[in-house]
């Protein structure tokens, strides 16, 4: 029996260990990942994907936490994705999100891995929604994905959860803020944490009136509602959640399958992107083809041109010259 | 083709308050380019050995300071052993005499870190053993 087949027979039977592997080579771009996947794929799509994004030291890792204790309460299974960043400069990370989730360790309905984003630049990991995928997988019903911390525009996680929670607190910026476009509008729930603080009630209108002056609603029907928590104390917990089930409650109406579906060919796109561009850099030998015309003083539009005019023509004749040009 | 990195974990057992050694080591495998959980204060060994498994670290690093290192050292390796992460790196440092560092090292620890050690041999000693373990990894895949 070969070492993903063990893995997945394992990870079908509620083996943690065989969970955290099955990660592993996902962030490791083993080919053994795609075997248990493969093997697995039936069972993904029964936990739902919480995305809980926002700038660092907005709390979502400590909202995070009280949604853990909030389902445990309700005697739901819980999967945590922490993501937080890779040095630009040596590729390491310090992890730290579990700090904030101690006392969760122990218990046998909870499992979090931590993630370093290891380049992505999105908020989440290349493989964040493969290591989501097995989680799902493994029977993990409520699925949380917390990013890096963010600014406006790292919003990856959009394709990666159900639901996107954008956490925000108060003290970082003026009303005009809440109007620019990013990841206040990717949000399917805004949440204002430290509520305590001076300054929240104004945030939290500010985005309210941002919501209410939206002329295209960017959610097909489903209007942003805008609660408050702190999440240090618990209190205003039971709002987040209930904001966070009526937006299930919505999509589960008739809206799933497409939103699901949209996120599918995202998926897809993703990791053919990337396996197009491995493919033609290394194994295909564009990288050196784009060196030497570089050499040759070609400005870089003209080596693309060069390169895309040449994969067309060689792709109409491995097509027998039938395709027409685009 | 795979991307292995090396990922760690530091853990502190017990009651001992102080983590500023736990937090530095932690500090300077990052800038060696590992992968470091570090998972607070006062764990216990069954925390520690569980938040190994679930996060599939190669290395676990105690640190200690309270005197405790020979109750709660030998725990962390059992509670690993009995979650299937018995073969992961297990490492550890701290005020910890020579005599106790020797049994330890006899006793399923790889290598125990004294006060003084340069931080440079540690990640350099690490990256070493890691290296040998993924050639051997890559030879029986």
């Amino acid at each position: 029996m070969s070492a993903a087949q063990g893995v997945l027979d394992r990870l079908v039977t509620g083996d943690r260990t065989a969970l955290a592997r099955a990660i592993t080579w996902a962030e490791s771009a083993d080919p053994r990942f795609r075997a248990v996947l493969t093997g697995a794929n039936e069972r993904v799509g029964r936990g739902w994907r919480v995305g809980i994004t926002g700038p660092p030291g907005a709390g979502k890792s400590t909202l995070t936490n009280e949604l853990i204790s909030a389902h445990r309460a309700a005697e739901r299974s819980v999967g945590v994705l922490a993501v937080d960043p890779s040095s630009p400069f040596t590729g390491g990370a310090l992890l730290g999100d579990r700090i904030r989730m101690d006392g969760r360790t122990s218990d046998e309905g909870v499992f979090i891995r931590s993630m370093a984003s290891r380049g992505s630049h999105g908020g989440i990991a290349r493989a964040t929604v493969d290591a989501v995928d097995a989680m799902d997988a493994f029977g993990l019903e409520e699925l949380l994905i917390e990013t890096v911390g963010v600014g406006q525009a790292e919003y990856d996680v959009v394709g990666a959860a159900d639901t996107v929670l954008v956490v925000l607190c108060p003290g970082a910026g003026d009303g005009v803020q809440a109007l620019k476009s990013g990841i206040l509008e990717v949000a399917d729930v805004l949440c204002v944490n430290k509520a305590d603080l001076s300054g929240a009630e104004r945030l939290a209108a500010d985005l309210e009136e941002a919501v209410s002056l939206r002329d295209v609603e960017p959610h097909g029907g489903w209007v942003t509602p805008v609660v408050s928590c702190s999440a240090g104390t618990s209190e205003g917990i039971e709002d987040v959640l209930a904001a966070l089930s009526l937006h299930r409650t919505w999509l589960e109406d008739g809206r799933l399958e497409a939103h699901r579906e949209a996120r599918r060919l995202a998926q897809v796109h993703r990791a053919l992107a990337e396996a197009v561009d491995r493919e033609l850099w290394e194994a295909f030998g564009w990288r050196e083809r784009a060196v030497r015309l570089l050499a040759d003083g070609a400005a870089h539009y003209d080596v693309v041109a060069d390169l895309i005019e040449e994969l067309r023509v060689q792709t109409r004749t491995a097509a027998g010259g039938g395709a027409s040009e685009r | 083709m795979t991307e292995r990195r090396i990922r760690v974990l530091i853990g502190k057992p017990g009651l001992d308050g102080h983590d500023r050694g736990a937090k530095t080591v932690a500090s300077v495998l990052r800038d060696h380019g590992m992968e470091v959980v570090y998972t607070g204060l006062h764990q216990t060994p069954a925390m520690i050995a569980e938040a190994a498994a679930q996060e599939d670290v190669d290395v676990v690093g105690l640190s200690l300071l309270s005197g405790a290192h020979m109750a709660l050292f030998p725990r962390v390796r059992d509670e690993l052993t009995a979650r299937g992460k018995g073969d992961v790196l297990l490492v550890g440092g701290g005020i910890i005499p020579h005599d106790d560092m020797d049994s330890l090292e006899g006793d399923g620890f790889a290598k125990l870190f004294g006060p003084g050690t340069p931080t440079t041999d540690i990640a350099t000693w690490i990256q070493e053993e890691m290296e040998k373990r993924f050639e051997r990894e890559g030879e029986e895949a």
